[in-house]
């Protein structure tokens, strides 16, 4: 086949392009240039497209023996990923910006440009297992990122190779020191790449400004303090929320209302749910029957929670969880799994949580 | 492979290589004094002179430095800071924006940090600079430093007429830097007879070696060195000379001049048939620059263009998807520049000259040089037709 490599500079994405064509294939790489400030030479390994990054990705290739580009998707990003991210805060959302890159940018623009080309697939570094057609859990479940890719349709998957979801994390480490690459220790990047400082809030704050409103307690209304923004919490925060009761009993965000800038607060018991709706939902196939037993993930870094999932009438799904569960934020994706011990955990579909009791 | 990127690099001319060989088995340093001193600097010498009459210069007008980005910084904050010295008024640039990135950023760096104002010369649509502009931009001349003209530019390869626009610059006393890195050994280029005060050429354009070139300074003009230490090449560029680097930068100057004439009139036919070919197989491809058969006029005529430069404009394909698929055939040419990272840019000559921000990012640029072939052409022609329907298909921004 003849592959394109989506080689942000890391190990992974390295590795993958590397056992892409040692398979056999005819593999081109490309790096993807999403930052619009790219003067930046790091230190670190936190997060893409920086300068350091894209030369990391080009020595890799180099070393591969395969053609290697620079694509510049800066202005797609920014629309499509980085303005949606400062939007579903402002509009009281907690969004995943990096499910939202492989839904426009990764499996869209660049799938697209890689067909027109003359290209079969995209093979990437993401932690998931493929095969026939079906998206499932890595065997390493401490890197799986089956939770951003669950937002793939049967078409995208169809044009996708995730050579590293049989693998551990070490393993491709290994993988990559065993050819020499420089980059085979090159520390894990974690942070939302457009945000290298890890300051979200500040990020925020930056494109959003100042916008002060009132923190009200869930149970008696009172107004507990103030703070400079709603963009700076998400549903089920604990931390930072700057406000003291006085009965030694932590506090959750329990909502967030952008228009009036309301941040309820309440404790514990509060702040479970039990019920999720969902916007319309998008399927890894064909869609499934409803309503079915499945387990369903609400964040990417959550445990799954068994569940029941039926259509609510509205287009959208009603996910009923088996237990209470604190912290499910609107905008986050409701990512829904068939159990598969042996095999891992298949991904179904997934639907962006809308509503919550 | 079908290499036509000669204006990136050519090939190193077997001579070349051969007397680089031998002279890299020697040892000396020709600063020193003994007898394996003497023997470098006989040939480093040896080699000035060579290179200076191949250009029509006098050797003591040769300095050796790394290579055209050197020289352009070299002649540009030289002439800027001894001008300046000597009369505290003269903070002027006058500058064209289709120069290459090592003059336009060397003037940036001079404006944003030692006090330098910018005149951005008119350029035709061709990309030529007239006497006429110049004349215009100069003014008196009192408050210029030093104006910067190249002599054929290396993206579109337009020819400047450099003797007329010296002297426009002369007549007011202002002295003219042209970076003549493509014009060596591509058109005639007498240093003397031009009148030009400062010319950078480089080897790896000609058939050798890279890293190393040479910036052509007339005696009586001041420079203020880049580079301090040993007081190599008249004060202005110390450093340890690379002998062998300096010995294929001769030998190949000399071939290249030699052998220019009978070159530049095979390359203008074979680019000839490359651009017929393309514009019949890709109708609404655009030439950028001058036309192909252009004649500068002056004392004594000479090409308009470039021989060996192809640049054309694929409307609705985007540069580096045709270079990626022209790759992908085996055939190697080259689309403006890149910033750091490696993000294609539009070319800022073809936005210096007019075009359109779409034009610009649709262009590729074919150099012919000395290894090309018929073949060469006949590979490209076979390509280019689903090359840019297929790149066409394939625009990165559509939706």
């Amino acid at each position: 086949m003849r592959i394109l490599a989506a080689m942000s500079g890391g190990v992974d994405s390295a590795v993958a392009a590397a056992l892409a064509v040692e398979a056999g294939h005819d593999v081109t790489g490309v790096h993807l240039a999403l930052s619009q400030d790219r003067q930046t030479l790091r230190s670190g390994a936190r997060g893409c497209c920086s300068v350091e990054d894209a030369h990391d990705a080009r020595r890799v290739a180099d070393e591969l023996g395969v053609p290697f580009y620079v694509w510049d998707l800066a202005e797609r990003f920014t629309d499509d990923v980085v303005d949606d991210f400062v939007a579903e805060y402002a509009a009281g959302r907690t969004p995943n910006p990096c499910l939202r890159c492989n839904e426009r940018i990764k499996f869209t623009a660049v799938l697209d440009r890689a067909r027109a080309l003359g290209f079969d697939a995209v093979v990437t570094g993401h932690h998931a297992r493929l095969a026939d057609g079906h998206l499932r859990r890595s065997v390493d479940a401490a890197k799986d990122q089956s939770y951003v890719l669950g937002v793939l349709t049967a078409a995208q998957l169809a044009a996708a190779v995730f050579p590293l979801g049989g693998m551990t994390k070490q393993r491709v480490r290994e993988i990559a020191a065993e050819r020499g690459f420089a980059v085979a220790a090159k520390p894990d990047s974690h942070d939302i790449c457009f945000i290298p400082d890890g300051d979200t809030r500040g990020f925020l704050a930056r494109r959003l400004g100042e916008q002060p409103g009132p923190v009200v307690d869930a149970g008696t209304g009172a107004v507990l303090g103030e703070h400079g923004g709603t963009y700076g919490f998400t549903v089920g925060q604990r931390r930072g929320l700057g406000v003291d009761v006085g009965d030694a009993r932590p506090r959750y965000v329990l909502g967030i209302e952008p228009v009036t800038r309301t941040v309820t607060v309440g404790t514990a018991e509060l702040a479970g749910v039990t019920r999720v709706r969902t916007a319309t939902p998008t399927w890894t196939g064909p869609a499934p029957r409803l309503p079915l037993r499945a387990e369903v993930q609400l964040r990417a870094h959550g445990t799954a929670v068994r569940c029941e999932v039926a259509a609510d009438g509205d287009g959208g799904l009603l996910v009923t969880l088996a237990e209470a569960q604190r912290g499910v934020a609107p905008g986050q994706s409701a990512v829904v799994y068939l159990p598969d011990p042996v095999r891992g955990d298949r991904v179904l579909g997934q639907g962006t949580v809308a509503a919550t009791a | 492979m079908t290499y036509l990127d000669h204006a990136a690099t050519t090939p190193l001319l077997p001579e070349v290589l051969a007397a680089m060989t031998e002279q890299l088995g020697r040892v000396g340093n020709a600063s020193s004094l003994h007898a394996s001193g003497r023997a470098a600097r006989r040939a480093a010498e040896q080699s000035r002179e060579r290179l200076a009459e191949a250009l029509g210069a006098r050797p003591s007008e040769v300095l050796f430095t790394g290579g055209g980005t050197e020289s352009d910084n070299l002649a540009v904050k030289g002439l800027y800071w001894a001008r300046r010295a000597a009369d505290q008024r003269r903070r002027r640039i006058v500058v064209s924006p289709a120069e290459h990135h090592a003059v336009l950023d060397s003037v940036e760096w001079l404006a944003k940090h030692d006090g330098a104002e910018v005149t951005w010369l008119p350029v035709e649509a061709t990309g030529r600079v007239t006497p006429e502009a110049l004349g215009e931009a100069l003014g008196d001349g009192t408050d210029v430093a030093v104006a910067s003209v190249m002599w054929a530019n290396n993206e579109i390869g337009t020819v400047s007429d450099v003797p007329a626009l010296v002297r426009v610059a002369h007549a007011v006393g202002v002295p003219l830097h042209t970076d003549a890195v493509q014009a060596v050994g591509q058109v005639p280029v007498d240093f003397a007879a031009s009148g030009v005060d400062a010319l950078t050429m480089t080897g790896h354009k000609l058939g050798g070696p890279m890293g190393a070139g040479a910036l052509l300074l007339r005696r009586e003009v001041e420079c203020t060195p880049l580079m301090h230490g040993g007081g190599q090449e008249r004060d202005v560029r110390s450093g340890t000379l690379d002998v062998a680097a300096i010995v294929g930068l001769a030998v190949a100057a000399e071939a290249a001049v030699a052998t220019r004439e009978q070159r530049a009139a095979r390359l203008s036919r074979l680019r000839d048939r490359l651009v017929a070919g393309v514009v019949e197989a890709v109708p609404d491809a655009q030439l950028n620059g001058a036309p192909l058969d252009d004649v500068l006029g002056g004392s004594e005529p000479g090409p308009g263009r470039l021989p060996g430069n192809a640049h054309l404009s694929f409307p609705g394909a985007e540069g580096d998807a045709l270079l990626m698929l022209l790759d992908a055939r085996g055939v190697e040419c080259s689309t403006g520049s890149a910033c750091s990272a490696g993000v294609a840019r539009p070319s800022h000559v073809l936005l210096a000259v007019g075009a359109d921000p779409g034009r610009a990012r649709s262009s590729l640029r074919f150099s012919l040089g000395h290894t090309t072939s018929e073949a060469d052409v006949d590979a490209v022609l076979d390509a280019i037709a689903p090359v840019v329907e297929r790149a066409r298909n394939a625009g990165l921004n559509r939706r």
